[in-house]
C-alpha cells in the first residue's frame, strides 16, 4: 500500500507506515481521553480477579463497591473531559483519538456521561440483594438439588457486577466509535454480557432463559446483517471509517448499489438495538423475562447508547445522503410510534407494556433524528436523559411490588395498589404520567423539544403522528393508574416493601430527575444544546 | 475469478445463512447459519481487501473470527442452560413469552 495518508479506518488498529510497505506502526493512544472508558474496563477486570481470588462471603460487597467506584470514576473524568480546554481548543469540535477509531466531542460525552449515571442506578438495582433476583447457581437446572442448595445457602452470581461494567464499557464505546469495525466491536462488547444477564433470572427461569435465547439468537442475526452492511460500505470507499465514507458518497456517484445496500443493513443492525419497529419483536420478551434490574439497564443505558451510534452514523457517514434515508427512517419513525403505542394497550404484564412503552418512546427520539439539524440533535439527547430516568426509577418500582414468587408482573395484581401503598403507587402514577408526557414532567419537555425540532425541519406531518399516538399512549398510561387508584385492591394482594438505600436512591432519582426536569429543565436543555452545537467530530 | 465473483459469492452464502435462520428449529443449527452469514462477511471483506488493493478488509476478516468465537462462548452457554431445563434445543418450544 502506497500513498501518505493511511486510512483511518485502519489506523484504529494499525498504521500502516508508508515508507515500508507492510511495516504495521502503532497509532498513539491518548489515554487521557479515553480515560472514562477504560476505567469502566479496568474495574470489569478487576471484577474478574476479585472473583478468582477474594473468598465468596467478601465478593458481592467488593464488587458493587469497585462497580459503583467504577462509574463515578469514569463520570467524573468525563466531566473533566467536557471542561476541557486542551480537546476543545479555539472552537475545535473535538478530537478523534487511536488515530481516529473514537471521537471524542461533546454530543460523545453527553451521550457517555449519561450512560454512566444511569448505569450507576441500574447497579444500585443490581446491588440489592434483599430479594435478590439473580440466581443462585447458572448451571443448575430449575428444580435441581444444586438450584436448592445454592438457594438455601443464599449463594449469588456476583459475575453479575463484571459482566455489567464490561456491556456498559462497551455501551461507552458504541457511540464514541468513530469508525465502523470499532462499533461493530463496540455492539458485541456490550450486547454479549447482556444475552448472559438476561438468563440470570432467580424465578421464572425457564421465562428468563427464553428471553436469554431469542434476545442471542435475534440479537447475532441483526449484528450479521450491520457486519454484511459494514462490508458493503467497504466495498463501496475503501475504509470503514465514517469521515471517509462520507467523502467518498460526497464525490463518488457510480456505484451506489454498494452505498445503499450499506445505509440499508447499517441502519437495520442499528434500529434492531433500539427497537424500532419492524425490528423490534424481541424487545417486549426480553424486558419481561429479564431480570427487572437488567431490564432496567437495557432500558435506559442500551437505547441511550445505540441511539448515540445511529446519530453518528447517520448525521457523519451519511450526512450528505439526508435525502436518501430520511423517507426510510420516516417510515420507520411513524411505524415504531404508532405500533408500539397501539400493542401498549392490550397488555396485561407490567413489564411487556413498560417495553412497548420503550418501542413506542423509541420512535419518539427518532422524530428528533429526523430533524437532522443541531436542535435535531439536541433534542433527542435530552429525550433520552429524561426518558433514562424516568425508565429506572419505573423498573425500581416494579422491584418492590411482590407476590410470595416473586415481582408481581401482572396488571390484575396492581389493582387497588393505590388504596394499600399510596407512595409506592402515587409515584409509579408520576412515571406514568411523565412517560405519558403530562405538563410538569421530564416527558413533556422532551417531547416538546424532539416536535419543535421536527417541526423546524418541515417534518409537520410526522409531529402529527407523533401527537396522535402520544394520546393513543396516554390512554393505557391513564388506564393503569385508574387501575391502581379507583379499583377495590384483590384480597390477597401483592406485598410492598420498603425500599432500603439502594432502591430507595433509585427510586428516588428517577422521580427526583422526572420532576425537575419538568418544572426547570433549563440546565439541562442547554447542556443539552451547548453538546449538540458543534456536531460529531468527523 | 475477479474479486466481483467473491462478492457474489459472499452476497450467495449471507443469504443461505438468512434463510437458515428463519426456517431451521433447532437452536444450535440456527446459530450455525448465524456463523455462516459472518463468515459470509468476512469473504465480501476479503475480497473488498482485493479490490481497494488496501490490508483494512484482511484485518477486519481476524476480528470478526474473535467476535464470532466470543459469540459462541456465550450462545453456547445459553444453549445448553436452555437443554438443561427443557431438555429440548427447539426454538419453537420456547414459547411462553408471546404477544
Amino acid at each position: 500500500m502506497t500513498g501518505t495518508a493511511a486510512p483511518a479506518a485502519l489506523a484504529a488498529h494499525a498504521t500502516l507506515a508508508a515508507s515500508a510497505p507492510g511495516a504495521i506502526s502503532a497509532p498513539p493512544i491518548e489515554y487521557s481521553q479515553l480515560g472514562p472508558m477504560l476505567v469502566v474496563f479496568g474495574a470489569a477486570i478487576v471484577g474478574v480477579l476479585v472473583e478468582a481470588f477474594a473468598p465468596r462471603p467478601a465478593r458481592r460487597g467488593t464488587q458493587l463497591a469497585l462497580s459503583l467506584g467504577g462509574l463515578a470514576a469514569a463520570f467524573v473524568w468525563t466531566v473533566v473531559i467536557a471542561a476541557s480546554r486542551q480537546v476543545f481548543a479555539n472552537g475545535s469540535p473535538g478530537h478523534t483519538a487511536i488515530g481516529g477509531a473514537v471521537g471524542v466531542d461533546r454530543p460523545t460525552l453527553f451521550i457517555q456521561g449519561t450512560i454512566v449515571v444511569l448505569a450507576f442506578i441500574s447497579v444500585l438495582l443490581i446491588g440489592d440483594t434483599r430479594f435478590s433476583p439473580f440466581v443462585a447457581q447458572a448451571a443448575a437446572p430449575p428444580g435441581a438439588t444444586a438450584e436448592q442448595e445454592g438457594l438455601a445457602a443464599g449463594a449469588m452470581h456476583t459475575e453479575i457486577f463484571p459482566l455489567t461494567l464490561f456491556a456498559v464499557g462497551g455501551m461507552m464505546l458504541f457511540p464514541a466509535a468513530n469508525d465502523l469495525l470499532t462499533m461493530f466491536v463496540a455492539l458485541e462488547v456490550l450486547s454479549l454480557p447482556l444475552y448472559l444477564l438476561c438468563g440470570l433470572a432467580r424465578r421464572r427461569r425457564l421465562l428468563s432463559h427464553e428471553a436469554a435465547m431469542k434476545y442471542f439468537l435475534l440479537g447475532a442475526f441483526s449484528s450479521a446483517f450491520f457486519l454484511f452492511g459494514i462490508a458493503m460500505l467497504y466495498g463501496f470507499s475503501g475504509s470503514v471509517s465514517l469521515a471517509a465514507i462520507a467523502s467518498t458518497a460526497a464525490s463518488n456517484t457510480s456505484n451506489s448499489t454498494l452505498l445503499f445496500a450499506g445505509i440499508a443493513l447499517t441502519g437495520l443492525g442499528l434500529l434492531f438495538k433500539i427497537g424500532a419497529v419492524p425490528f423490534h419483536s424481541w424487545k417486549p420478551d426480553v424486558y419481561q423475562g429479564a431480570p427487572t434490574p437488567v431490564t432496567a439497564l437495557m432500558a435506559s443505558c442500551t437505547v441511550v447508547s445505540a441511539f448515540g451510534a445511529l446519530l453518528r452514523v447517520f448525521y457523519v457517514a451519511f450526512g450528505n445522503l439526508t435525502w436518501d434515508w430520511r423517507p426510510a427512517l420516516w417510515v420507520i419513525a411513524v411505524l415504531t410510534m404508532v405500533v408500539g403505542a397501539v400493542i401498549a394497550i392490550t397488555q396485561t404484564d407490567v413489564k411487556r407494556l413498560l417495553a412497548y412503552s420503550s418501542i413506542a418512546h423509541a420512535g419518539f427520539v427518532l422524530t428528533g433524528v429526523l430533524a437532522v439539524s443541531t436542535a435535531g440533535l439536541s433534542s433527542a439527547l435530552f429525550y433520552l436523559v429524561a426518558y433514562g430516568f424516568t425508565t429506572v426509577g419505573a423498573f425500581a418500582v416494579i422491584t418492590l411490588v411482590r407476590d410470595p414468587g416473586g415481582e408481581a408482573d401482572h396488571l390484575s395484581r396492581w389493582a387497588g395498589l393505590g388504596r394499600r401503598s399510596p407512595v409506592v403507587a402515587g409515584i409509579f402514577a408520576f412515571f406514568l404520567l411523565a412517560f405519558a408526557g403530562i405538563p410538569l414532567t421530564s416527558g413533556f419537555t422532551g417531547k416538546f423539544a424532539v416536535f419543535q425540532a421536527a417541526i423546524a425541519s418541515g417534518e409537520t406531518a410526522l409531529v402529527i403522528v407523533g401527537v396522535l399516538s402520544s394520546a393513543i399512549a396516554a390512554f393505557f398510561y391513564v388506564r393503569v393508574i385508574v387501575l391502581m387508584f379507583f379499583s377495590d385492591p384483590v384480597p390477597d394482594g401483592p406485598e410492598v416493601v420498603l425500599p432500603n438505600v439502594f432502591s430507595g436512591t433509585a427510586v428516588g432519582v428517577g422521580a427526583a430527575v422526572t420532576l425537575l426536569l419538568g418544572i426547570a429543565p433549563q440546565p439541562v436543555l442547554s447542556l443539552a444544546s451547548h453538546a449538540a452545537n458543534q456536531l460529531f467530530v468527523g | 475469478m475477479s474479486p466481483v465473483h467473491y462478492v457474489a459469492l459472499s452476497v450467495i452464502l449471507f443469504m443461505i445463512g438468512g434463510v437458515g435462520v428463519l426456517v431451521r428449529r433447532n437452536a444450535i443449527v440456527v446459530f450455525m447459519c448465524v456463523e455462516l452469514m459472518l463468515n459470509a462477511c468476512n469473504l465480501a471483506f476479503v475480497a473488498f481487501a482485493r479490490v481497494h488493493d488496501n490490508l483494512d478488509g484482511q484485518v477486519i476478516a481476524f476480528f470478526v473470527m474473535v467476535v464470532a468465537a466470543a459469540e459462541v462462548v456465550v450462545g453456547l452457554a445459553i444453549l445448553m442452560a436452555i437443554y438443561r431445563a427443557r431438555r429440548s434445543a427447539s426454538v419453537d418450544d420456547a414459547s411462553l413469552l408471546k404477544y
